[in-house]
């Protein structure tokens, strides 16, 4: 009786902890469809701030923006994550070791405001010592980006190489495959799913960073959160409000899809052990 | 030729260089570099120009003159709101953290004690809300808590209240705001300690007679341990310096050391006492972070 309370009580927490992070969302989707400039009063169905979104030229210049930044820090935080994580896994012992690990899983929980202010100052003394970067925008940004994000990458990959069976890469190496082929033949395509979640983590933190960019960035470089943020600190808005859902639908669809993929991946996977 | 092209192997750093090298120096120029520069800058003081500070050090006639300024640091000091921010920020974490425990807790547990196909659903849903926008998550509270908000008209309307409470602008509404944003960071960890758990050992704990509060207590919550202390880690640490939560949600006395700080630097373009202000934030996290260095590289280094 007492294990079925307990067991009872934890799905209840669980039920009323995913209702505590949907209903705020939810409540914004519906709202975006209101007539009304009042966000809490319900005044009709409109998908007019809909068409007010996509009149809204600054707005989706700063989009454009944030994608093309996400999307260069995310394919660099890959690579540079990627090679710190397979240092982690597979080096033994080795100098810097300790350094390397530090500088690793300190950015996961940096507050931004440290991070964003230590890499304005970096690239304020650059430019005096090396004239680079003359101004601040989006390459400052996409360093930024990248080195964050990279920590990030680092932990998700060097979980799925801690994962991996070593005795496949030895066998390659045994058979005579250098270091390097045996990464590329063997194991790349062995982490493959975790370098895209990798990415994907990546892309959506950088699109999402605010306090960072906002350090780092000059006065040609807006992101799409600069934009909002700007918009959300003079109140609510119902504009903000389409923009919301259409992120919420974007997300929806892509972790749909990727629950998708990874259950037939799942599922092909134990088919052989069926047979 | 082949003695040319070994020759020349040999002065080019190994492959196993070069791939501990790429990452190692990247973090080193763009990460722990720029945390010298703080201390620097923090030494430094405003100065109306570009970059608006007085350089530390300079050469001039063959001398290099350092100029350590100390005000900023006795300024933080001296003056009562920055020891009040900094206090109130580590307060308000400090709850936040705790009450994303008590919630995550038991949602980690439930979780990991799904069946397996259920796991990755119930993980998706919980991970799927972070992947949208920060900024929106904290915005749609706005909306909620406000005096003329939808949970002020439901509560009118149920008739629990007469009037409109104040929650927009509050402490209250901080807490809220960093446990709402915060608690997936919280479950993540928490349930892949509890999903490794050997469900053996609570067996063995049953039929020895333990009640289940009992075995609780003495058997899985010692053994989550790592998790607990990763989990709060990822809320406490982001949550001290938080910036865009007490900015929209908090009122005016909301005093948090990412908002001063931010001031300090946009609004007052006083990039020595920011520095001041980050330097002694870094100081005060430096044990938080550890902890969480320790719990993170046994993650990182197991089998490894």
């Amino acid at each position: 009786m007492a294990k079925l309370l307990k067991i009872r009580f934890s799905t209840l927490m669980l039920i009323l902890g995913l209702l505590f992070l949907y209903v705020p969302m939810i409540i914004l989707v519906i709202y975006s469809f209101n007539s009304s400039r009042l966000v809490t009063v319900w005044a009709g169905f409109s998908t007019h701030w809909y068409a007010e979104l996509f009149r809204d030229q600054q707005l989706l210049s700063a989009v454009w923006m944030s994608l093309r930044i996400a999307f260069y820090s995310a394919s660099m935080a890959v690579c540079l994550g990627t090679l710190a994580a397979f240092v982690m896994t597979r080096f033994s012992r080795f100098r810097g070791r300790t350094m390397l690990s530090s500088m690793i899983t300190a950015p996961l929980v940096m507050p931004e405001v440290i991070t964003g202010l230590s890499l304005l100052l970096l690239f304020v003394h650059m430019a005096q010592l090396v004239g680079w970067p003359a101004d601040r925008g989006m390459a400052t940004i996409w360093i930024a980006h990248t080195t964050f994000c990279s920590a990030y990458v680092a932990v998700v990959v060097s979980s799925r190489l801690r994962e991996l069976d070593l005795s496949i890469e030895e066998a390659a190496m045994d058979l005579g495959a250098t270091p390097f082929k045996t990464f590329f033949l063997i194991t790349l395509p062995m982490i493959a799913p975790a370098l895209i979640s990798g990415w994907l983590l990546a892309f959506t933190l950088s699109l999402d960073d605010l306090v960072i960019a906002s350090f780092v960035s000059g006065p040609g470089a807006t992101t799409l959160p600069m934009v909002v943020f700007s918009s959300v600190r003079l109140g609510v808005s119902p504009k903000i409000n389409a923009l919301a859902t259409l992120i919420i639908l974007a997300v929806s669809i892509v972790a749909f899809l990727a629950w998708f993929w990874m259950r037939r991946a799942e599922e092909k996977r134990r088919q052989p052990v069926q047979e | 030729m082949p003695e040319l092209l070994s020759k020349l192997r040999s002065r080019l750093p190994s492959g196993r260089t070069v791939v501990f090298g790429i990452p190692f120096i990247w973090l080193l120029l763009f990460f722990l570099l720029p945390f010298a520069l703080v201390l620097k800058i923090s030494f430094s003081s405003a100065l109306i120009a570009v970059p608006p500070y007085q350089p530390v050090f300079s050469y001039v006639n063959e001398t290099l003159n350092v100029v350590l300024n100390f005000g900023n640091y006795l300024f933080l000091a001296s003056d009562s709101l920055y020891v009040a921010a900094y206090w109130g920020s580590v307060k308000i974490a400090f709850i936040s953290t705790l009450v994303c425990l008590l919630i995550g807790y038991p949602m980690a547990y439930a979780i990991a004690r799904a069946p397996l196909q259920l796991q990755l659903v119930l993980l998706l849903l919980i991970m799927l809300p972070s992947w949208t926008s920060f900024l929106i998550r904290v915005y749609a509270w706005m909306g909620i808590l406000g005096n003329q908000g939808l949970l002020n008209n439901f509560l009118l309307w149920l008739g629990v209240i007469k009037e409109p409470l104040r929650m927009m602008n509050t402490n209250f509404a901080v807490v809220l705001g960093i446990v709402y944003a915060y608690l997936p960071f919280m479950i993540l960890p928490l349930y892949a300690n509890l999903v490794k758990l050997d469900t053996s050992l609570l067996e063995a704990a049953s039929d020895l007679g333990s009640r289940t509060l009992n075995t609780f207590w003495r058997i899985t919550l010692p053994l989550s341990k790592g998790g607990i202390i990763a989990g709060s880690m990822l809320v406490f640490i982001p949550a001290v310096g938080e910036f865009v939560i007490p900015e929209l949600l908090g009122g005016p006395d909301t005093l948090m050391i990412g908002k001063v700080l931010w001031e300090e630097f946009f609004n007052n373009r006083d990039w020595p006492v920011a520095s001041a202000l980050a330097i002694v934030m870094l100081l005060l996290l430096i044990v938080p972070i550890t902890l969480f260095h320790r719990y993170q590289s046994k993650e990182l280094e197991k089998n490894g």
